[in-house]
């Protein structure tokens, strides 16, 4: 058994080496995928920023978006990791690698671990835009950053593994793309960018309960001291189902049979 | 090492109610090249991916480098080595890099794995190349390194679907020189080709996939023996030309409808004088006339009853369409 886990890391390990040779060597496709949050964060700030912070002020806004921005680029960077897989799976390489005497899951392993790395890394440098552009938090403690950082790795490795599901089911590049293009979406209708009692009333409860919000409440209350309530557990029971659901959705795709 | 490399039993699979594979049976005697031979569709890619694991039959027992496919496929993935009909070869990385690649994942050390994989680049004519990703290589350069990521682990047994379809004749020289260099060093070599050249040039053993099942198997002589011999074709255009040649030529067989006729020969310089002597004491002349020796072709039109595979460009006849009198000389 013990032999059957080293086999999973080291294999897992050579395919994210793999995956991240491709980042490193084609970085355009990652930097793409960080200029919608980054634009969207430029345009709301600057542009929306004053009609819709509701007379916050423009920094008060810069601070109320920086969390949903964050967590929307989690979103847009594992779209990328939908379209490589897919990419992946359309090409001899994985039909190769299925031949070999290597450990089964190591290639999503290596895709899975990749694309978190690849979260972060995006994480990193859209919040760099978002403390140049005036984004400071509150007080936060170590503690509380720390449990920020995991917040985000928990909800990276989670729309990751729905993201690879989605890249597996997908015949295509372009098929993976549009399938992926939810996970986008989604911040758009959540807390990200207006407070939830702006929205029309029957809307709330679905803007409330879907992924996106309770994570990004999460985040804004360990950075910015506001009120989380029982958006915590919520956020990680969310993250705890997609990741499930999307590993055992992706294995099951994996493990069938190619055509 | 003695023994067979491939066995398999009863071998079938569907795909809906479309029967690709109907009971195939496959011996392949360690350390020979066996050809699965078939047209498009015959299901030959089918075949080389069960016994590559990569699918799974609905029925039969197949045993490949002595291990059980069913019960121990990872035993059987660790003594192959497989070319699929698609390259397989990361294009976004580099040939070395795809090399070492293969390295790590045979969990060979640093270094030998550096040896391994320049070895092998230089050996398959790619060490210029090495350097560049593999998106950029020719179809031949991308069926080489193809070949080589195969090697890295030494496999003992090695699949090759179609290895040389779409390359160029130069190419695919090139490709039966490294096939017939891996037989040298002791690999069994099981390839499927719809070229019946190929299979005649490079295997040992030739089994004839049609219909979901093993048409015939055997060395290429043996196959070659399944068929009439050889004959002279001679066609006229002249309907009384044609009936003075026939009257000339008693034992040779008619076809009336196309005005030809077919004389059994061996084509050798002798049997064809002697034919258009006979020819020249009637007074008559052939339009067209094609010395014929048996080949795998021959063996494949009896055997499946359909149209041969698209014709090489170095095809094995002896064809010359030229009227006879040119012929003659």
């Amino acid at each position: 058994m013990s032999s059957q886990l080293a086999l999973a890391v080291r294999d897992s390990s050579t395919m994210l080496r793999r995956n991240l040779l491709h980042a490193r060597r084609y970085p355009s496709l990652t930097l793409n995928l960080l200029l919608t949050p980054v634009m969207l964060l430029l345009l709301f700030v600057y542009v929306f920023g004053g009609a819709m912070s509701g007379g916050l002020g423009r920094s008060a806004y810069v601070t109320y978006l920086v969390p949903g921005i964050l967590m929307m680029t989690i979103g847009s960077t594992v779209i990328g990791t939908a379209v490589s897989m897919a990419t992946d799976m359309t090409e001899g390489i994985v039909a190769r690698f299925r031949t070999m005497a290597i450990h089964r899951g190591s290639v999503l392993f290596g895709r899975v671990a990749g694309s978190v790395l690849q979260s972060v890394a995006s994480v990193v440098l859209v919040g760099a835009v978002g403390v140049a552009i005036g984004f400071r938090s509150h007080d936060a403690s170590a503690l509380e950053w720390l449990a920020a950082f995991g917040l985000l790795v928990l909800v990276a490795l989670a729309l990751t593994w729905i993201a690879v599901g989605m890249g597996l089911g997908s015949p295509s590049a372009e098929a993976a793309s549009n399938a992926a293009m939810p996970l986008i979406l989604l911040p758009m209708i959540s807390s990200a960018f207006v407070p939830l009692h702006s929205m029309p009333g029957w809307f709330q409860p679905i803007a409330q309960y879907q992924p996106f919000t309770p994570a990004i409440e999460t985040l804004r209350g360990l950075l910015l001291g506001t009120h989380i309530g029982n958006n915590w557990w919520i956020a990680l029971l969310w993250c705890a189902a997609l990741t499930v659901l999307g590993y055992r959705w992706s294995r099951a795709q994996f493990d069938r049979d190619p055509k | 090492m003695t023994g067979l490399a491939i066995a398999a039993n009863g071998l079938r699979k569907s795909y809906g109610d479309k029967t690709v594979l109907n009971g195939v049976d496959l011996a392949v005697p360690t350390g020979t090249v066996f050809a699965l031979l078939g047209p498009n569709g015959a299901g030959k890619t089918t075949a080389v991916k069960i016994l590559s694991t990569l699918i799974r039959p609905d029925a039969g027992q197949v045993s490949v480098g002595g291990h059980d496919l069913a019960t121990a496929p990872q035993k059987v993935r660790a003594a192959i080595g497989v070319t699929g009909q698609f390259s397989a070869v990361d294009g976004l990385i580099t040939g070395t890099e795809n090399m070492l690649l293969m390295a790590d994942l045979h969990h060979l050390p640093k270094a030998e794995g550096h040896r391994v994989a320049a070895d092998l680049l230089a050996r398959f004519d790619l060490t210029e190349a090495a350097g560049k990703p593999a998106s950029t290589y020719s179809g031949g350069m991308k069926r080489r390194l193809d070949i080589a990521m195969t090697l890295v682990g030494n496999p003992r047994i090695i699949f090759l679907d179609e290895p040389t379809t779409g390359l160029d004749p130069r190419s695919r020289h090139g490709m039966w020189q490294i096939i017939r260099q891996l037989v040298a060093d002791g690999t069994t070599v099981f390839l499927t080709t719809q070229y019946l050249e190929e299979a005649d040039e490079l295997a040992d053993r030739i089994a004839v996939l049609h219909d979901g099942v093993i048409a015939a198997e055997g060395t290429a002589e043996e196959l070659k023996r399944l068929v009439p011999g050889g004959h002279v074709r001679l066609r006229f255009t002249d309907p009384a030309a044609y009936r003075s040649a026939a009257a000339a030529l008693a034992e040779a067989a008619r076809d009336d409808d196309a005005l030809a006729l077919s004389v059994p020969s061996d084509g050798s310089q002798r049997a064809l004088r002697s034919v258009l002597d006979r020819l020249d004491g009637a007074g008559v002349e052939a339009d067209e006339l094609t010395v014929h020796t048996p080949d795998l072709d021959d063996v494949f039109f009896a055997l499946t009853g359909a149209p041969a595979v698209p014709a090489q460009p170095t095809a094995t006849d002896t064809a010359a369409k030229a009227p006879a009198e040119e012929n003659a000389r």
